[in-house]
């Protein structure tokens, strides 16, 4: 078979056009699926940033709650009663809100606000300068140094601003894991704080961040809470929670379902065309082979290692060139929403996969109508 | 059972059903010895092809026998009819249908390469043959660089590499020159047919009649007529 395998490899590289024409298709199909889909990730990625900088593992919050950007205030009452549940080894209020800075010069820029548990400061950033107990420091703010640190000046320690018509001093430089999806800076500070510059309405915890006692407590929390009227989602539950809200009520699913189908349907167009045509111009050779001797079989082997061979050739430059570009934006945009994750990956390879068995599939029936007889008569 | 290389018995074969049918080949017989070249000649629609198609094991006769070299050819399963046709024909298209992908050495070796030869031992094979038909010096070109003669011998290289028991030409010189027909021919005749051999040729050159041992007339699917030739005096 191997040998079979060699003459099958030699007819489509050494057709040239051929073979570019259809890993150009290939390649082109698999680098817009997966730039889309990269996009898509990057997104939700930036969507769901205070989520995972946070790193609580269970989330309390409204039923109505669509994303993390709009919490709705919890009574106070609530916080109360997540703390008396079995299960949960401590429970904090988070606030999660929006203010206005005025810089030095003069110039607005708007910020989210995270504001911490002013005893624990349970999801606190990680500090690369300055020291976390100078949150306590009158009008101390922890400034996140991302990709919109340079939106508020690039602020060095001791850096003072106004947030809302409120004095705000810079005690401590943070890194977090995400940047927020709207381009905008992110400061620290604690609970009380944040809900005395901000204005607020009569309930002001935006969430309640739980450490439970263990993973297998979640559901009799997630249980107790509904009874209270509200939502227990664990981290993951919230990032899906969000991601689906941005797949399906902003219309960015709908562009990406798009967007991922016409990128197959033009892989599957110029792969499909180019393997049928390839095998349109072969087919009498293909019928000299099963006049020689060759059986049924191992003329299928021949068609389907040639298409297995280009698609996974075309995969392997459309993913290298979607990566490619992707670190090229980032270059020259450094918060470039875009992640090639595992998922992407395998959905291009999937859909490579179909055009491959489609293209195939046309060839395959092609090859094994023709009759040797049609060989001599023609 | 008779030590025939070929032993067509009553062969007929249709096409089409009720009010279309039409009946290319009818009852036609035919026994072929080793060592003899047989022409089949006769008019285009003649049934010289679809007689030739059943002997090879390509196209199932209607009714009829096949025994080549004792083996009753349309009593084997598809499988095996792909392996007979590998083992004990070998086939030089009109149109040579050689691989233009590939070099002309790899086009040779392709019988081998479906007999699971190795690569190696395949390209071997098939430069001794290509030696064997004079073209050594282009085995590493494309057939597409060769003249219409040269392809027509590595089209014969091919045919004769694994060494079958029959030879089935179809139109040998319909693409060539009258002078580079002849010496195909010629070259079949002299190096190819061999003892152990027995080829049949599907013609209508009569230009180079003089070769065939045998000719046999066919017109309207039945044989009309058969002229003896002195092939070794030619």
């Amino acid at each position: 078979m191997f040998g079979i395998l060699k003459i099958a490899y030699k007819l489509l590289v050494n057709d040239k056009g051929k073979f570019a024409a259809l890993l150009l298709g290939i390649t082109f199909s698999v680098f817009l699926m997966i730039q889309m889909t990269s996009m898509f990730a990057g997104m939700m990625k930036k969507a769901s940033a205070t989520v995972m900088n946070t790193g609580a593992k269970v989330w309390v919050m409204d039923r109505g709650v669509t994303n993390v950007s709009s919490a709705i205030p919890l009574p106070d009452y609530v916080l109360d009663a997540v703390r008396s549940i079995e299960g949960v080894k401590f429970a904090v209020p988070l606030y999660n809100g929006g203010g206005l800075v005025r810089m030095k010069s003069g110039n607005y820029q708007p910020v989210t606000v995270i504001g911490l548990d002013d005893s624990s400061l349970y999801g606190r950033p990680a500090l690369i300068e300055g020291k976390i107990e100078d949150i306590y420091a009158e009008n101390g703010f922890i400034v996140v140094k991302d990709e919109e640190f340079a939106k508020l000046e690039s602020p060095k320690i001791g850096a003072e601003f106004e947030i809302n018509d409120n004095r705000g001093v810079i005690v401590g430089i943070a890194k977090v894991p995400a940047s927020g999806l709207f381009g905008i800076p992110t400061l620290y500070t604690t609970f009380n704080r944040a809900i005395q510059y901000i204005p607020s309405m009569r309930f002001t915890i935006s969430y309640i961040i739980v450490e439970p006692t263990s993973m297998d407590a979640v559901p009799h929390i997630q249980a107790e809470v509904a009874k209270l009227g509200y939502d227990v989602l664990t981290e993951d539950g919230f990032i899906n929670r969000i991601t689906q809200w941005y797949m399906w009520h902003t219309g960015m699913g709908t562009n990406l379902v798009l967007m991922t189908s016409i990128s197959f349907i033009v892989g599957l167009s110029i792969s499909g065309q180019a393997f049928y045509s390839f095998t349109l111009e072969n087919l009498e050779k293909f019928g000299a082979l099963k006049a020689i001797g060759a059986k049924g079989y191992e003329l299928v082997a021949m068609l389907l290692f040639q298409a297995t061979l280009t698609a996974l050739s075309g995969y392997g430059l459309g993913v290298g060139l979607c990566a490619s570009l992707i670190a090229l934006a980032r270059m020259k945009v450094p918060d470039y929403a875009s992640i090639i994750t595992y998922d992407n990956l395998l959905l291009a390879l999937g859909m490579v996969v179909l055009i491959a068995s489609f293209s195939s599939y046309v060839a395959v029936r092609k090859v094994l109508k023709i009759e040797p007889f049609d060989i001599f008569r023609s | 059972m008779s030590d025939a290389a070929i032993d067509a018995k009553g062969l007929t074969k249709w096409f089409g059903e009720g009010e279309t049918r039409t009946v290319a080949v009818n009852d036609v017989s035919l026994k072929a010895d080793f060592h003899e070249m047989v022409y089949i000649v006769g008019p285009s629609g003649s049934g010289k092809t679809t007689f030739l198609s059943m002997i090879s094991g390509i196209l199932r006769p209607n009714a009829g026998t096949v025994h080549v070299k004792g083996t009753d050819v349309w009593s084997l399963s598809n499988n095996q009819l792909a392996e007979f046709r590998l083992n004990t024909v070998g086939f030089v298209f009109q149109d040579f249908h050689l691989f233009p992908r590939l070099t002309t050495a790899e086009n040779v070796a392709i019988p081998l390469i479906l007999r699971s030869r190795s690569w190696k031992d395949a390209m071997r094979e098939a430069l001794k043959y290509l030696e064997v038909v004079g073209l050594s010096s282009r085995a590493d070109l494309p057939p597409t660089k060769l003249s219409g003669g040269e392809q027509q011998r590595v089209a014969i290289a091919r045919a004769i590499v694994s060494s079958p028991d029959v030879l089935i030409l179809d139109e040998p010189t319909a693409s060539l020159d009258g002078d580079t027909g002849r010496k195909i021919v010629e070259f079949v005749r002299k190096e190819v047919l061999g003892e152990k051999r027995c080829i049949l040729i599907v013609t209508h050159d009569a230009r180079i009649y003089e070769f065939a041992d045998r000719i046999v007339r066919m017109e309207d699917g039945r044989i009309i007529g058969l002229d003896k030739k002195g092939a070794s005096d030619a």
